[in-house]
């Protein structure tokens, strides 16, 4: 009892607090973007809102047990979970329906499970054990290998499902790779080769490699004088040949994609394309104005426009009902839960709670920018849930306990000590 | 793994930052910067609208529109946005429908979806598209679509053309190279299934914005999320429409198909199969009614005689046999056999049609058409040289000839569903029989009966070889596809030579002509053109001989090749053999003379069926 009053008081009410407030703020957002006139209540179980108000319930309940259960039955045999989640991922390959072209569901009956929603939680865990091992450094190739596999395999698993957009969330783990001593060039270079990707959606190959040749011949001339110019040349030839490759194809793979995909790249780079769902999204958010039409009172972001209103673009609805203001402050919202993380995470004493508390801010990061560069027509439409807010129970319940269970080890922290 | 750089935190705050500014920047642009949105704001909602292509049109050879399209208006409904103090019953006065129907086709759409739109009526005419168009404010929720059927001005060619309808799910699948949505309309028989990738266009898009009061108040953005609507591409037919007509007129309360064909270029002229129906029928609204009442017809009005009916060919066959057997060398266009009135096969008798004297060349054989003569040179055929099994590798030599004229052979032309008819080869022999055949066993095939079987469109292709003097293209209905004004795609036409001495087939010809002028088909004459020709008696198990002709004119330099079949009428010289002359001369002069038009009246008053005409004739011409 004592103790039970003792962590009470040691939970990190402000991250605990904003997680909350984004999952309630997903709620009502998820109930005026679902509104049925005719089903009123938002308790309603025949309509999403009331769907996830029992899964809010679930998540409640999930809170109060991984808040009161020692965070090693996490840390100790994430192993066994991530060999479990495997598994399933194999599983759902072969037994899964086809919806939307993605394999990624096991249907129950009332409600459908995503395991890819778990096996980030479980690669997570056991990318953070396996790092944690004093004796494991990037010095060595090993730790390349074995950590590369771990993202790996899931990643691959998720993309056979063709589940580009949950697939993609696993790159999200070399930020964490890198923050933990992986040599510099791979996180840039990728880096780098993303942004490439996405300057060739705009631009030719040649106009890249000719504005990379300006850039270069201005560092050259800086350096001419240097001892290692001949160097230098070298290098930046070499890489304006890369660069011009690599454009031109990604170039040549767009030209080869699936003509809805091409469509949705299209749309987003401006090139006339045909996606009905981002130009939706961009009338709902740009018909929010200032400071929105007002809470359940959006017409664009609701009924037939956008067909994914209550799961991918659920962010239409905040742009749309509560206008630049709210949207800002809903920015400001994700982005300070995000950061109270990486602030608690640094100030963990235990090296797995460090490394989880990283990895669950990458995979946080990266669904936040796809998402919303998605809904903002900044980025091509992939599939992904925006945390705690889109429609689903299984993401919900996966990132819920994701952060449950960090902040039970920060807890720890004072326990322990 | 100890902690060693701290520092490295700072990429992901970065990474988090960066894309909040760039958020933030990109959505002062889109809620606050951008003017459109205002504009957007006001408008109540943007509705996306399909702007159906118009179908490929088709014409004739002579440039006469023969397939068109005709507008009207599909009424949809959203049932979301429906007013709840609509006048239901204003709606279906305008639209002339049962009150109740309203009640039931809105509980249909919402138990699909509320937001979907839902085809309310279908193929609205214009007139009532009007007075909905007048009094449209007041239907909150419901809009007009434009459509177009088809119309076919000549109330012919119904197997030819075909018909087209709303796409099914097997369908959708099976396109991989266009995305139909349900309702789309697609080819379903005929040219119109075969030429779908080109007749049907491409759909456009168009983005309005509507008010509240559901008024269209103009293009979103001017225009610049529109896609126009491609028209599918026209066709020019190789028809002659006038022929085409004249044929199935001809051919009236008969069953059986007639094929003409330009020889030169294996354009179809016509192509009549006969009970036939008005294609006017399956087209629009009417389609549902009359398609199941046309498959359950007893004369089989849907199934198109003149590519998979299959006749045994009879003495027309025996031109054929005789060409074969010159270039086989098994006989010389001197060959005489003297006709005892019967071919003895073993103990048995293959009788003569009548008596008549010997022939002495292969002319006189054909103007006879006397069996016995084409039963020995068919033997001769199979038995160049003695030995004992020589009749089954000389057979199959045979057989391989026969195939390059056609027989047992699609000819790929541009309508699907095409029987590629029968003739066994000697492997089939050899199983039935357990290799104890002889050339007599198989004899009737000498004369065009037994176990051979072609199609109408087998045959005229199989002379057209003749009138050529040594090939044939690939059958074709279509010629030209249109692409625009001046550019033009051709179908893929294939030339298939037979390599048989010119002289031969002089030989053969001449022998056709006395056919026409001295001997079975007399009937084919025409007074100022020299018809070649052969008639023929499809034997039939069922009941009456069908009547064959296969001819063509003029004798040189042929214009037109003519198969005709008339079920159960008997022998050729009856029927088929004035029908194909009509034909002929129909084609070359444009126009019967007076001094023939009773012959003309006669054949089209003829009824030679065993349905009864009201089975054939009750539902195939429209009720008005």
């Amino acid at each position: 009892m004592k103790q039970t009053q003792q962590l009470r008081s040691k939970i990190d009410f402000k991250l605990f607090g904003s997680m909350w407030a984004l999952i309630v703020i997903g709620w009502l957002t998820i109930y005026s973007a679902g509104y049925d006139s005719s089903h009123p209540w938002i308790f309603d179980v025949s309509k999403n809102y009331g769907k996830t108000f029992i899964w809010i319930i679930i998540c409640i309940l999930l809170n109060i047990i991984i808040l009161n259960i020692n965070s090693k039955v996490f840390s100790v045999f994430s192993y066994i979970y991530y060999i479990i989640s495997i598994l399933s991922l194999v599983l759902v390959y072969f037994i899964a329906d086809d919806v939307k072209g993605a394999r990624a569901w096991i249907d129950f009956g009332y409600f459908k499970f995503q395991p890819s929603e778990f096996a980030k939680l479980s690669t997570a865990l056991a990318l953070s054990n396996y790092m944690s091992d004093l004796d494991v450094t990037f010095n060595q190739l090993k730790t390349y290998i074995v950590a590369f596999a771990l993202i790996f395999i899931p990643m691959g698993l998720v993309l056979a499902q063709h589940d580009m957009g949950s697939a993609l969330v696993f790159l999200s783990f070399f930020f964490l790779l890198h923050r933990f001593g992986m040599a510099s060039w791979i996180l840039y270079s990728g880096i780098y080769l993303m942004f490439i990707t996405i300057l060739s959606l705009f631009f030719k190959p040649y106009m890249i490699a000719a504005f990379l040749m300006i850039i270069l011949a201005v560092w050259l001339y800086r350096n001419r004088t240097s001892k290692e110019f001949k160097n230098f040349l070298t290098l930046s030839i070499i890489s304006i040949v890369l660069t011009f490759a690599f454009s031109t194809s990604v170039e040549f793979i767009i030209s080869k994609m699936d003509k809805h995909q091409r469509d949705r790249i299209n749309v987003m780079a401006g090139k006339g394309g045909n996606d009905w769902n981002v130009r939706q999204s961009l009338i709902a958010i740009g018909s929010g104005q200032f400071i929105g039409k007002g809470y359940l009172n959006g017409t664009q972001s609701k009924g037939n426009f956008l067909p994914a209103k209550e799961t991918d673009f659920i962010f239409c609805t905040i742009g749309e009902e509560f206008g630049f203001v709210g949207t800002i402050l809903f920015l400001i919202l994700f982005v300070y839960f995000m950061m109270r993380i990486i602030n608690q995470a640094e100030k963990q004493k235990s090296n797995y709670a460090k490394i989880y508390g990283y990895a669950i801010v990458s995979i946080m990061a990266f669904h936040f920018f796809i998402n919303i560069g998605m809904s903002l027509g900044l980025l091509p439409v992939i599939g992904i849930p925006l945390p705690f807010m889109s429609y689903g129970g299984t993401s919900l319940v996966a990132f819920t306990i994701l952060v449950t269970v960090f902040i039970r080890m920060d807890i720890e922290k004072w326990i322990l000590s | 793994m100890r902690d060693i750089f701290p520092n490295r935190i700072k990429v992901l705050q970065f990474f988090i930052m960066f894309w909040f500014i760039i958020f933030t920047l990109r959505l002062f642009h889109l809620q606050i910067i951008d003017k459109n949105s205002l504009k957007r704001s006001q408008s109540n909602a943007i509705k996306e609208l399909i702007d159906y292509p118009q179908r490929g049109q088709i014409f004739d050879r002579n440039n006469i529109l023969v397939v068109n399209n005709q507008s009207l208006y599909d009424i949809i409904v959203t049932p979301s946005e429906i007013d709840k103090n609509i006048d239901s019953f204003l709606l279906c006065q305008v639209l002339n429908i049962p009150i109740e129907y309203y009640s039931e086709i809105i509980k249909k759409a919402n138990n699909i979806s509320k937001y979907k739109p839902f085809i309310f009526l279908k193929q609205v005419s214009f007139e009532n598209y009007q007075l909905f168009q007048e009094s449209s404010f007041k239907f909150k929720g419901f809009y007009a679509q434009t459509r177009s059927i088809r119309q076919y001005p000549f109330n012919c060619g119904a197997l030819i053309f075909g018909d087209i309808g709303e796409v099914d799910s097997s369908q959708i699948l099976a396109y991989q190279d266009y995305a139909y949505l349900s309702g789309d309309y697609i080819g379903k028989n005929g040219i119109e299934n075969y030429y779908e990738p080109y007749l049907r266009g491409e759909r456009g898009i168009k983005v309005i914005m509507v008010d509240a009061l559901n008024r269209v108040k103009g293009t979103y953005a001017d225009g610049k999320y529109d896609k126009e609507p491609k028209a599918g591409f026209d066709l020019e037919s190789s028809l002659d429409i006038n022929l085409q007509i004249f044929g199935e007129e001809l051919m009236r309360n008969k069953s059986g198909a007639i094929v003409a064909i330009e020889p030169a270029t294996g354009e179809i002229l016509a192509m009549v199969s006969s009970p036939t129906f008005d294609p006017n029928l399956l087209s629009g609204k009417s389609r549902n009614k009359y398609y199941p009442i046309l498959l359950r017809n007893k004369a089989k009005p849907l199934y198109n005689r003149a590519i998979q009916g299959l006749y045994p060919p009879g003495s027309t066959f025996k031109s054929i046999i005789a060409l074969i057997a010159l270039q086989m060398n098994a006989i010389d266009t001197n060959f005489t056999y003297y006709c005892p009135g019967y071919y003895p096969i073993g103990a048995k008798r293959l009788k003569c049609s009548h008596r008549h004297a010997p022939c002495r060349n292969i002319k006189e054989a054909l103007t006879q058409s006397c069996n016995p003569y084409f039963c020995q040179t068919f033997r001769n055929s199979i038995e160049i040289d003695n030995s004992r099994y020589s009749a089954q590798l000389d057979y199959q030599i045979w057989y391989e000839n026969m195939m390059k004229f056609g027989v047992n052979k699609k000819l790929d032309l541009d309508l699907k569903n095409e029987k590629k008819g029968n003739l066994p080869d000697t492997t089939f022999y050899n199983k039935i029989y357990k290799n104890q055949w002889k050339p007599t066993t198989v004899i009737s095939l000498g004369i065009g009966q037994g176990e051979v079987l072609m199609t109408p469109l087998q045959m005229a292709s199989s002379y057209c070889v003749i009138a050529n003097r040594g090939y044939h293209y690939t059958p074709h209905l279509i010629r030209k596809i249109l692409i625009s004004d001046d550019k033009f795609e051709l179908p893929q036409i294939k030339k298939q030579v037979i390599n048989i001495q010119k002289a031969y087939f002089e030989s053969v010809i001449d022998g056709l002509e006395k056919v026409v002028q001295v001997g079975t088909g007399r009937s084919a004459k025409i007074a100022d053109i020299s018809v070649c020709g052969k008639t023929g008696t499809s034997q039939n198990p069922h009941g009456q001989d069908h009547s064959v002709f296969v001819g063509f004119a003029p004798k040189h330099d042929p214009k037109i090749v003519v198969a005709c079949i008339v079920e159960n009428a008997g022998s050729g010289g009856s029927t088929a053999a004035p029908i194909v002359s009509l034909m002929i001369e129909k084609f070359i002069k444009k126009e019967i003379p007076t001094s023939r038009m009773g012959l003309v009246n006669s054949i089209k008053n003829r009824v030679i069926t065993k349905f009864k005409i009201d089975e054939t004739d009750s539902t195939t011409k429209k009720q008005n």
